[in-house]
């Protein structure tokens, strides 16, 4: 059934169609909807779920970590701040090989203080060790969602599903949204052996001394680099009963481009737009949707951008100092690679950026045979 | 691609009014995305509601800042809120009021639809006369003065997105459609 959805009540389909049997979230905004509508969906039995209201983002995580722990099928939403406050539950989910579904909608982290959009928050828990899939539009939330919980339960690690503030989360287009019987079909219920059960004596998280530390550490590592493949099979089973796959990275006319912009989340329709409008004029660009950031899909996105002569990264964040954050971990990919990469920061904070402002990027690449600094700000008046 | 921009004020249902015809464009075939201004939402402060429609999926995801045409939800925003800034030459501009199109000089040179939804929506029991909810009435009046969509899709996602009152919100609809000029 398609119907015109906003982007956080995709996200609230996506659970509800997942089966989720624990939701434990605190209020922000702009996540608010989803779990308002969760909390909603359960209130009228479309939901069959435990919904458990708590007074901090950090007690969220740890309701969905000891639902977990027992075996449940667990998500939380968040955003901005409320991600921060995770952020030592999100080393713990992740230590625990737990498999929580989580929506972080990526908004501005304060001073000053800003609800607009803004990826830093997701993009600074890079090495917690969750995964981390980003979006470009509602109906890819919705079943980015589905996909998680069966991501996250194949490979024993916690998925964040992400999305851009209002770009994404307030408005609203057309969203499919699948028969429960269909996502029964790829998603059955959540058997966890290794889940703890009343009556039977096992530990969770106990100590572990330097003689056990560190394999643990190494079975995290190669598990979240099995992820990359057992994503890419996700999203076959997936395309199969919905028609709908997305790819860890999903080229745009790339196959005989000279410059190639990386971009992730809702950027990629608007860079999409733009390399038409390009291709009119008779310039040779493409586009590559990084969906996948964690793990980092370096052979993937070498792969797609083979034909380039330029390769150009659009940041909506900053790592102050170092610049854009995509682009540091495309350089640090490509070091090898001869080929001149340009880093663009823009829309910090939900500044706008343009169709006008993306074009400008590509002539700028176009102009120049090497870019005149590591991170080049657009769309700023200094 | 259509561009279209409501103004209202908070809690009147400009939000409400843009994806209602989202959802009114959609049951036609199109492609549409619906977003408002966010930041300083007050009851009462100005507020503006975004739709874009096409015959292909809608992929940008930029501001609006030359809408094609401008729906006015509370024409007592004129003094403050230039409602035609940006509007591209050819674009209509629909106002809820009892005046008629003579009486706003500042709209000289853009086509202008009034009715009066404020009027329709009390008449129907769609909120109070200090309060009423405008929104269904402006889209019927839409559907007519645009000739963009039809009354049957208006009243299509007005039946399937009115949380109360729905015959009310139908009635309101018909109505402003067949009184607006």
């Amino acid at each position: 059934m398609k119907k015109v959805l906003m982007g956080n009540f995709a996200a609230s389909h996506g659970v509800r169609l997942s089966r989720a049997q624990v939701i434990s979230a605190y209020p922000i905004t702009p996540q608010t909807h989803v779990v308002e509508e969760l909390s909603a969906m359960v209130a009228r039995g479309d939901l069959e779920a435990k919904f458990i209201k708590v007074e901090s983002e950090h007690s969220a995580l740890a309701c969905c970590i000891a639902a977990s722990v027992m075996g449940a099928r667990a998500f939380t939403a968040t955003s901005s701040h409320g991600l921060l406050l995770m952020h030592e539950l999100l080393h713990w989910a992740a230590g625990g090989r737990l498999p929580i579904v989580m929506v972080a909608v990526n908004r501005a982290i304060a001073p000053g203080w800003n609800i607009w959009n803004e990826q830093t928050d997701t993009l600074s828990q890079r090495d917690t060790g969750w995964i981390q899939l980003y979006c470009a539009s509602n109906q890819e939330i919705l079943d980015t969602v589905i996909q998680a919980f069966r991501l996250a339960e194949s490979v024993k690690i916690p998925v964040m599903v992400i999305y851009d503030a209002f770009i994404l989360s307030h408005t609203y287009e057309p969203v499919d949204i699948p028969e429960q019987d269909t996502i029964d079909g790829f998603l059955p219920p959540l058997d966890n052996p290794e889940a703890l059960k009343v009556g039977e004596a096992r530990a969770f998280g106990s100590v572990t001394n330097p003689d056990f530390h560190m394999e643990f550490r190494i079975k995290m590592h190669n598990s979240y680099r099995r992820a990359m493949e057992e994503f890419e099979q996700v999203d076959r089973d997936y395309a199969a009963l919905t028609g709908r796959g997305y790819g860890i990275v999903e080229p745009y006319r790339c196959d005989d481009a000279d410059l190639i912009m990386v971009a992730a989340g809702s950027l990629a329709g608007p860079v999409r737009m733009v390399v038409d409008d390009l291709r009119e004029k008779g310039i040779k660009a493409g586009r590559v949707k990084l969906k996948m950031f964690r793990p980092f899909p370096a052979a993937q996105l070498k792969e797609a951008l083979k034909p380039a002569k330029k390769i150009l990264v659009l940041d909506r964040n900053l790592s102050p100092g170092t610049g854009g954050i995509f682009a540091h971990e495309i350089r640090s990919a490509m070091k090898d690679d001869s080929r001149p990469i340009w880093g663009f920061v823009a829309g910090l904070g939900g500044r706008d950026i343009t169709p006008e402002l993306i074009a400008s990027m590509f002539f700028d690449a176009l102009g120049a045979e090497a870019p005149v600094s590591n991170t080049i700000f657009k769309g700023v008046r200094l | 691609m259509l561009e279209i921009r409501f103004h209202g004020r908070g809690g009147q249902g400009a939000v409400v009014a843009s994806k209602m015809l989202a959802v009114a464009f959609f049951k036609e075939g199109k492609g549409v995305q619906s977003f408002p201004t966010y930041g300083a939402e007050r009851r009462g402060a100005p507020v503006a509601a975004f739709i874009r429609v096409d015959d292909k999926p809608v992929l940008y995801h930029h501001n609006i800042y030359t809408p094609t045409h401008v729906v006015v939800l509370d024409p007592s925003l004129m003094e403050r809120v230039d409602v035609t800034q940006g509007l591209k030459k050819g674009g209509f501009v629909l106002v809820n009021t009892k005046l008629a199109p003579t009486d706003f000089p500042d709209l000289e040179g853009f086509e202008v639809h009034v009715v009066d939804a404020s009027g329709i929506a009390v008449k129907h029991g769609l909120g109070s006369p200090e309060n009423p909810i405008v929104n269904t009435a402006v889209l019927g009046a839409f559907a007519k003065a645009s000739g963009l969509v039809g009354l049957p899709a208006v009243l299509e996602a007005v039946k399937e997105e009115s949380p109360i009152k729905v015959k009310a919100n139908l009635a309101a609809a018909e109505e402003a459609y067949n009184k607006v000029t």
